[in-house]
């Protein structure tokens, strides 16, 4: 071997209570690659970049970097090797400028804080590796993307040699996914190691010099692009063959089961966060919604399930005007809805996983009489969901945050679709969610479509919005930019118009 | 009403506003700069206490002023050891554990001075300082320039305070750390460091607080503060988190406890009216608090303790 090895993690072994989250594993970095670390939630990815990182000690096993034992037991010991980490969720500091955030935590700046030089130097790192950004711009005030090209600006303000990046695609627009490969691309090449955290396979075969999956702690293998392909990736990950792209039906689509017209929602922060929308979905149909998140994909789903009054327009579920009425109504009506943020809107976590099942149903009879709930006939429900969405939990009296996210999702999906509904919004249906769980989800979605449910599927994840949808709709800043038939998708038009050009076709 | 409006007792208000102030407003500017690092201490009131018999104690014992502001610092530096311990490395619940160092504080210093002083007995502190030339413009001088060392000093203090958030490293760290600790400690800041040293100089001007109150009062008595902490604690809300805000409130605050105590001495309110006139400052707080006081400006770490694994 005469290529240098940046980092050598070899025979890593940690145990928490109950859990051996790395189990001997062996991962190496050379210098100018490109390494790609695949596996599922759980898997054992950030238990090992932690111990990296220096945030975590490990069991047993050593790491090396350029040939001698790094020594890292802390975040500062970790820079000061040359290892930076960008989290999936970004550390900086919203109130701070740019400038402070990136000089933030640095010895050599002296006890007075000189922004200007700071600034200077931002300037050439953003022009030599195209990251522009404005460093006196307060970090609230920037874009998604923006922030991200910061967190990067960060790590090689500390010239970092070994750069890890957490799921850095999971919150950009597709042209900036292709900016920010581009910059990849070049670091490497200066002489950098990059370790991509990723489950996106497309991404991981296109950027990827190199691949290590992880599955239960454990390296299930390692490979290069060119050597395999996504069918096999996923298999490495889940451990058994996975359909990745769910089989859709021959499309029998009847009348139109919900319809939006014209519809205005004021968001949190006070401004219309949806600015006059129009839609049809029709009875057999999954819409797709693609956007990046923030352009009003929540507001539109919450105005829908009545969780948020609409300044103006009108919502039809299956014919009855339901704008503005009370969530219990609109479900009546005919709507079941799979909230974006599922701990928050969709369960509660302390709730056991029967009483979530219950949520909605527990105040009709038969689960309920004369206002006591009847907790054997809950039981048998809870029992006979449980088994047929194959939710895995150790028990119905388990608490509900115990379980994981795609397991919660199940319930969840279980639940909404118990009722046959008229009408289902599934609000980023697999996020976070295992590989495995996921094709389930996408399968019963489909299954839904059949017995001629009108569905709603609003996503962050472009390919899962294409794989289901047989109508695509990009939102950008509150509006339609317009609707796509599945037959003509093209990503790169996809992608434009989620950064705000209307469709032109 | 009319004796109130004549110019020598809108001077006098003034000046002694000014000095009403001085107390509260180092309070609070040491509280701000805990919050800003995410750190609330609710027993401000308790360690002014100390720091107050603290001082007043010295200076009974030794008869020098410098001795008693020392010893007020010191007991503040002693009892911020102790909140840091608290809340930091043992990250307990900061609401609670404030509510148990101020009742400390009014327990034992009053303990301390039944015991030790038993009668109120005055003590001398520093004569005030007329600065040259500028005390001698009339009314002006009078009114700003003719006070204690202590005065100046403190409201010397309000711009330092203000450079230190704004312009150093230690400010910028102490900004991070009370935003997002996750982020400065993924950049090797270490936020118990920096929380502990907001704290130490959040409980030395506490202190210094109480020793200045007792200096200036002359005195020491059971609950000499009069709930002055929790004031310094609801000026870092009215002031934004800003220590040029705080000291607006802190004057704000003062000059009505001046008003009232004026016209209480002219006899334009007595009786029971002057004691609800002695709440008009407390109400006027809460009303300025309620129309003015802004959640930006809030450090989003407020009360919350960091622990890196989680």
């Amino acid at each position: 071997m005469t290529e240098t090895r940046l980092l050598e993690l070899s025979g890593i072994t940690k145990r928490f209570p109950g859990v051996l989250a790395n189990d001997d594993v062996d991962l190496d970095v050379r210098v100018g690659e490109v390494h790609a670390l695949l596996g599922e939630n759980g898997a054992g990815k950030s238990t090992l970049m932690k111990i990296l990182f220096g945030l975590y000690e490990p069991d047993s096993g050593q790491v090396l970097i350029e040939g001698r034992p790094s020594g890292i037991s802390s975040p500062a010991d970790a820079i000061r090797a040359g290892v930076a980490m960008i989290h999936q969720h970004f550390m900086l500091v919203p109130t701070l400028t740019v400038a402070e955030n990136v000089v933030l935590g640095l010895a050599e700046s002296g006890w007075r804080l000189d922004t200007g030089s700071v600034a200077e130097r931002v300037r050439d790192l953003s022009a030599r590796y195209g990251l522009e950004v404005d460093p006196s711009a307060l970090v609230w005030q920037l874009s998604v993307g923006e922030r991200q090209r910061v967190e990067i600006i960060k790590a090689l303000y500390r010239d970092c040699r070994l750069l890890i990046l957490d799921e850095p695609t999971a919150v950009l627009t597709p042209p900036e996914v292709e900016d920010l490969f581009v910059t990849l691309r070049q670091m490497a090449d200066d002489g950098r190691g990059l370790i991509f955290i990723s489950h996106k396979l497309d991404e991981v075969m296109s950027l990827a010099d190199r691949i290590t999956v992880l599955r239960d702690g454990r390296v299930s293998g390692e490979t290069t692009p060119g050597e395999t392909s996504k069918e096999e990736l996923a298999r490495m990950m889940v451990g058994r063959p996975v359909q990745l792209v769910p089989d859709k039906p021959p499309l029998e689509i009847g009348g139109v089961r919900m319809a939006v017209e014209d519809l205005r929602v004021v968001g949190d922060r006070g401004t219309e966060a949806v600015a006059g929308l129009s839609l049809e979905i029709r009875s057999g149909e999954i819409l797709g919604i693609a956007g990046v998140s923030g352009n009003g994909q929540r507001e539109l789903a919450e105005a829908i399930a009545g969780l948020r009054a609409p300044a103006a327009g009108r919502v039809l579920v299956d014919g009855r005007d339901v704008t503005g009425a009370h969530p219990s109504e609109v479900r009546s009506a005919g709507l079941a809805y799979v909230p974006e943020e599922r701990m928050r809107d969709g369960v509660v976590g302390e709730f056991t996983v029967a009483e979530n099942v219950m949520l909605v149903d527990h105040d009709r009879a038969p689960y309920c009489r004369r206002g006591m709930l009847r907790f054997g006939t809950i039981g048998e429900r809870a029992r006979d969901l449980v088994a047929r969405f194959a939710v895995k939990t150790p028990s119905l009296e388990t608490p509900t945050r115990n379980l994981s996210g795609g397991n919660i999702q199940k319930l969840i999906l279980a639940r909404e679709l118990s009722g046959s509904p008229a009408v289902l919004i599934a609000a980023q249906p697999t996020r976070g969610v295992d590989i495995g769980a996921a094709e389930y989800i996408h399968r019963r979605l489909v299954e839904e479509q059949g017995r001629g449910t009108a569905i709603l599927v609003i996503s962050e994840d472009l390919d899962e919005v294409m794989a289901l949808s047989d109508r695509i709709a990009v939102i950008f800043e509150g509006r339609l930019m317009g609707i796509i038939d599945r037959s003509e998708v093209d990503v790169a038009q996809l992608g434009l118009m989620m950064a705000g050009s209307s469709n032109a076709a | 009403m009319s004796d109130f409006f004549t110019l020598a007792s809108l001077v006098f208000v003034v000046g002694s506003g000014i000095r009403l102030a001085t107390p509260m407003l180092l309070a609070g500017l040491g509280e701000a700069i805990g919050q800003r690092s995410g750190v609330l201490n609710l027993g401000v009131d308790g360690v002014m206490l100390l720091g107050a018999f603290g001082a007043y104690y010295t200076i009974l014992e030794t008869g020098s002023a410098v001795a008693g502001i020392l010893v007020g610092v010191a007991v503040g530096l002693i009892m911020g050891l102790a909140y840091g311990v608290i809340t930091v490395t043992f990250g307990a619940e900061q609401g609670i554990s404030g509510i148990g160092i101020y009742l400390f504080g009014l327990g034992v210093s009053d303990l301390l001075f039944q015991k030790q002083v038993g009668t109120p007995l005055p003590i001398r502190g520093f004569s005030d300082w007329h600065i040259p030339f500028l005390s001698d413009i009339p009314r002006i001088g009078e009114m700003f320039f003719q006070h204690s060392v202590l005065v100046y000093m403190t409201f010397l203090l309000v711009p330092v305070v203000a450079f230190l958030i704004n312009r150093t490293t230690f400010g910028l760290d102490l900004r991070a750390v009370g935003e997002n600790p996750a982020a400065a400690d993924s950049l090797g800041v270490s936020v118990a460091r920096v929380r502990y040293s907001a704290i130490m100089i959040a409980n030395l001007l506490a202190g210094l607080a109480g020793a200045v109150l007792a200096i200036e009062l002359g005195i020491f008595q059971q609950n000499l503060t009069n709930g002055q902490g929790f004031i310094a604690i609801a000026l870092v809300y009215f002031g934004a988190w800003r220590p040029t805000g705080v000291m607006a409130g802190a004057l704000l605050f003062g000059l009505v406890s001046s008003t009232v105590l004026q016209w209480r001495t002219l006899g334009i309110v007595s009786g029971a009216a002057s004691s609800l006139m002695a709440m008009a400052p407390a109400l006027l707080t809460i009303v300025a608090l309620v129309v003015i006081s802004r959640t930006v400006g809030q450090p989003s770490a407020l009360t919350r303790p960091f622990d890196r694994g989680k």
